[in-house]
């Protein structure tokens, strides 16, 4: 099953050795097969990826290696060998022994990884005690040598921080530094960068590859994003299921992929030349792009001008403070910083950006569910910033805006079903308070964005990812609104699945002739549904103009870092890592 | 209904604790309202056969003077279950709403909410419910009201931060965007979700309001003799213990205890039962 012949490292015994692993889960609805017949090796020196989407047991994998399984999760068959080392036999004293010191894990979430309650350094230091010989005296030394290893600046000062301190990125260096302290020969590096910017994960990314170079580590890399993985890995692991459908060397894999999964989550991976048909693999209505061109017309039908949005910063506007007279002395956060932007009748724009950069906060304020400090928010020519938040839900106007949010979980009723929350917003707003109208129109809502009708009964843990997103955005669409505001309404969305909600909308608008504020972290993504892209950094723009030029010959530095901080499907890539490992 | 008939039936048949509890409540609501007609006594009539041991036409024997023990444990469990009911009931409400509106509006609101439930927090509760019925008269409905309020808190609380914390959740933010005004989200999308939670509350109370009304009349408030109630009788047998006639406390104790114990395990049947995301 493994393309063996393609590892550069031969004829050397693998340090992991995973064969025909079997992992059961005992649920309520029976027996689930989380892991079937999985096998891979792992050898000293190499990036291996284990790519798969979300339930596709790729990080049930991962536990069983460090034999942190759920007491519910059963090994049924299979060996994991560990530098000659039966794994799944081992007695846990044995374990406790490799965990850490010879074979160790990063998780998904630095943040919920990490003790909120104890420094940095003393948790580094837990590890050093149980592990090594260090002595105490030494032990301050070692850890403050730990942190400058995954290059933290001033280690002496975080050495003392507590993890609430840190932004997400500094604590997955954290989280690095807690895995090699010890100097393990395999890391198991699960999700490492997901919740982190895209400039982040370059840096994070970029360290675990050189520390792994350096120190001459085994890695594994488990992760949903084919684009990461081929940045990294000189082998890949597809998993579909519980199943390998497809291993071999990175270059083979997209080169050549045999197993159509495989295809189909490379076809579905965003590149940089990709369109939108491309996506899903099904021929779309010739003639998209002409058709937006003819829609979008030159009157805006959003202008925000000079929008500016202030927090107050909260550290000393406490009671003391303001016994002393002193709260008005503290500046408040300026998180939008006086932005102007259009979007015309028809159009399609993205705002794009890191965390923190304000793009979440100006949706808010477009859709009117938050006040601005300053500035106008003129719709149709009709200044919407002088109505307040808090009465909006109830005006006229509120039929215009609607929303597709970022989580399609949490923003479903956990209490309503699929046809209560499409149904709310006829019922609210278009008043329609006929039951079979409604109803009518639900359905043809659901015909609208894919949902198949029998689904509308349920209530939304009974639906999947996507189901979820078609019911979010058929609620949205519901009361035919001229201006859809997207929140990244696919990051919490497998790719291929993300693939098939793009192709949904950017038909919707077409068909019903909408403006879209497409709000994403993802330029890639942005690029395939927007004609015009909004770049901006700190609550200010950095830069705007044609999807097709700021991607090709952007101006902005910031603009550069973030396109190149998203790891592209490309061959170049993989060729290049091909290359540098061949001489090793 | 039919689905919630089929999910009762799951709930009840998946925790084997959750079927006993709601077979013992069950069986304490049927008597509850059948009582007086299914005794073999009148609970009320004195005989001469007093203190007599519990036998085959006394079950629980007679007490002193010589009323069927048996009886009057049956007939008291309408009264004490009515107060505790009620109790709850007007706790629960009061709660629901000054809670939510404490945690959904925040502010002046939350303050002055949450300084009242710290007041009330700050008495030993029993005691306080002593002085409010000694202040108010020595009533059966006041017993009821005393109950309630040194129970609002409670309910007050876990609304309030569950409200809270689901009060910038995404599908508020949605159904604002759907043109539900506040008092309609706060209605119908937010209080929903916080019920499941209130009813663990609510079972761990009912035990709770049930030993709190047993235990004023006990100590000779609210209900009065010769009204069969399970505090008054556990205060009146208490007297017999030392004498041996142990019978007069045990039983209408032991029905006490039935009760509670039944109430504090109901409380994740009722939790399931209310959550949606049970059903599968």
């Amino acid at each position: 099953m493994t393309d063996t012949t393609m590892t550069p490292t031969e004829g050397a015994i693998p340090i992991l050795s995973i064969d025909g692993l079997n992992v059961d889960f005992r649920t309520r609805g029976g027996v689930v097969h989380a892991v079937r017949g999985l096998g891979f090796d792992v050898h000293r020196g190499e990036m291996v990826g284990v790519v798969g989407e979300s339930g596709s047991g790729k990080s049930v994998t991962a536990f069983n290696i460090m034999g942190i399984l759920d007491s519910a999760g059963q090994v049924t068959g299979g060996k994991v060998m560990f530098r000659g080392l039966d794994l799944i036999n081992a007695p846990e004293s044995a374990l406790r022994q490799i965990r850490g010191r010879e074979a160790s894990m990063i998780f998904q979430n630095p943040r919920v990884a990490l003790n909120p309650i104890r420094t940095v350094g003393d948790q580094i230091e837990d590890v050093l005690r149980r592990h090594t010989t260090i002595l105490r005296r030494d032990m301050k030394q070692a850890a403050i040598a730990a942190l400058d290893a995954v290059r933290i600046r001033d280690p002496e000062d975080r050495y003392n921080a507590y993890p609430f301190e840190l932004s997400g990125g500094m604590c997955q260096r954290v989280m690095i530094a807690l895995a090699l302290a010890c100097d393990p020969d395999l890391l198991i590096a699960d999700e490492p960068t997901t919740g982190l910017d895209v400039t982040t994960q370059k840096t994070i990314m970029d360290l675990i590859q050189d520390l792994g170079r350096e120190r001459n580590l085994a890695t594994v890399l488990i992760t949903h994003d084919l684009g990461l993985a081929s940045r990294y890995c000189q082998r890949l692991v597809v998993m579909q299921s519980g199943e390998v459908v497809e291993s071999a060397a990175t270059m083979t894999l997209f080169t050549a992929p045999r197993h159509p999964y495989t295809q189909k989550l490379i076809r579905a991976t965003p590149r940089l030349d990709s369109r939108l048909a491309d996506l899903t693999g099904e021929a779309r209505a010739a003639g998209s792009v002409s058709a937006e061109r003819a829609t979008t017309s030159a009157e805006p039908l959003l202008s925000v001008r000079n929008l500016v949005k202030e927090f107050d910063s909260g550290a000393s506007t406490g009671w003391f403070a303001r016994l002393r007279g002193k709260g008005t002395d503290a500046t408040p956060f300026r998180a939008v910083d006086g932005i102007s932007l259009d979007v015309m009748a028809g159009e399609s724009v993205g705002l794009v950006g890191e965390s923190g950069c304000g793009k979440s906060t100006t949706s808010s304020i477009v859709t009117r569910l938050l006040d601005p400090t300053e500035g106008q928010v003129l719709f149709d020519g009709q200044d919407l910033a002088l109505i307040p938040a808090a009465g909006f839900a109830l005006r006229p106007e509120r039929k215009q805006i609607q929303m597709v949010f970022q989580d399609p979980t949490e923003s479903l009723n956990p209490r309503f079903t699929a046809r209560r929350c499409i149904a709310d917003p006829l019922l609210r707003l278009a008043g329609m308070s006929d039951a079979a109208a409604r109803e009518e129109r639900v359905v043809e809502l659901a015909d609208m964005v894919g949902l198949p009708v029998d689904l509308l009964g349920r209530f939304p843990h009974q639906l999947s990812g996507g189901q979820k997103a078609r019911v979010g955005i058929a609620r949205a669409i519901s009361v035919s609104p001229r201006l859809l505001i997207l929140d990244e309404p696919t990051s919490a969305l497998d790719v291929s699945v993300q693939a098939i909600v793009l192709n949904l909308l950017a038909d919707l608008r077409e068909k019903l002739g909408m403006s879209y504020l497409f709000v994403s972290h993802d330029l890639n993504v942005v690029r395939l549904l927007c004609s015009r892209v909004i770049v901006m950094q700190a609550g200010r723009i950095v830069e705007e103009g044609p999807a097709s030029e700021i991607l090709s010959n952007p101006r902005d530095p910031y603009t550069r870092a973030l396109i190149d901080a998203v790891p592209h499907l490309d061959m170049d890539a993989a060729n290049r890592l091909a290359k540098a490992e061949e001489p090793a | 209904m039919k689905a919630f008939l089929k999910h009762l039936r799951y709930v009840l048949t998946e925790n084997p604790v959750t079927l006993v509890a709601g077979s013992m409540f069950l069986m304490l609501i049927l008597l509850g309202l059948f009582g007086p007609w299914i005794v073999p006594y009148d609970p009320l009539a004195s005989s001469p056969a007093a203190l007599q041991p519990p036998s085959a036409q006394h079950w629980f024997g007679t007490d002193q003077l010589g009323r069927d023990v048996f009886s009057r444990v049956i007939v008291a469990t309408r009264l004490d279950l009515t107060i505790a009911i009620v109790a709850v009931a007007l706790s629960f409400v009061a709660g629901s709403v000054f809670g939510s509106i404490a945690g959904f509006y925040g502010g002046w609101a939350d303050r002055i909410v949450g300084r009242v439930t710290d007041t009330i927090m700050a008495f030993p509760l029993f005691v306080l419910a002593m002085g409010i019925v000694a202040a108010l008269g020595n009533t059966v409905e006041n017993i009821v009201y005393a109950t309630a309020i040194i129970n609002f808190p409670f309910y007050a609380r876990v609304a309030r931060a569950e409200v809270n914390v689901r009060r910038g959740a995404g599908f508020v933010q949605a159904a604002r965007l759907a043109g539900n005004s506040d008092l309609r989200l706060l209605a119908t999308q937010i209080y929903p979700n916080v019920l499941p939670p209130m009813m663990v509350q609510v079972s761990l109370n009912m035990g709770w309001a049930i030993l709190n009304a047993a235990g004023l009349s006990f100590i000779g408030l609210g209900v009065r003799p010769p009204t069969p109630e399970w505090g008054i009788m556990v205060a009146e047998g208490a007297t017999y213990i030392v004498s041996g006639e142990w019978w007069l406390a045990l039983f209408p104790g032991l029905a006490l205890m039935l009760a509670v114990f039944c109430f504090n395990l109901l409380g994740d049947g009722l939790r399931d039962l209310i959550d949606p995301r049970q059903r599968t």
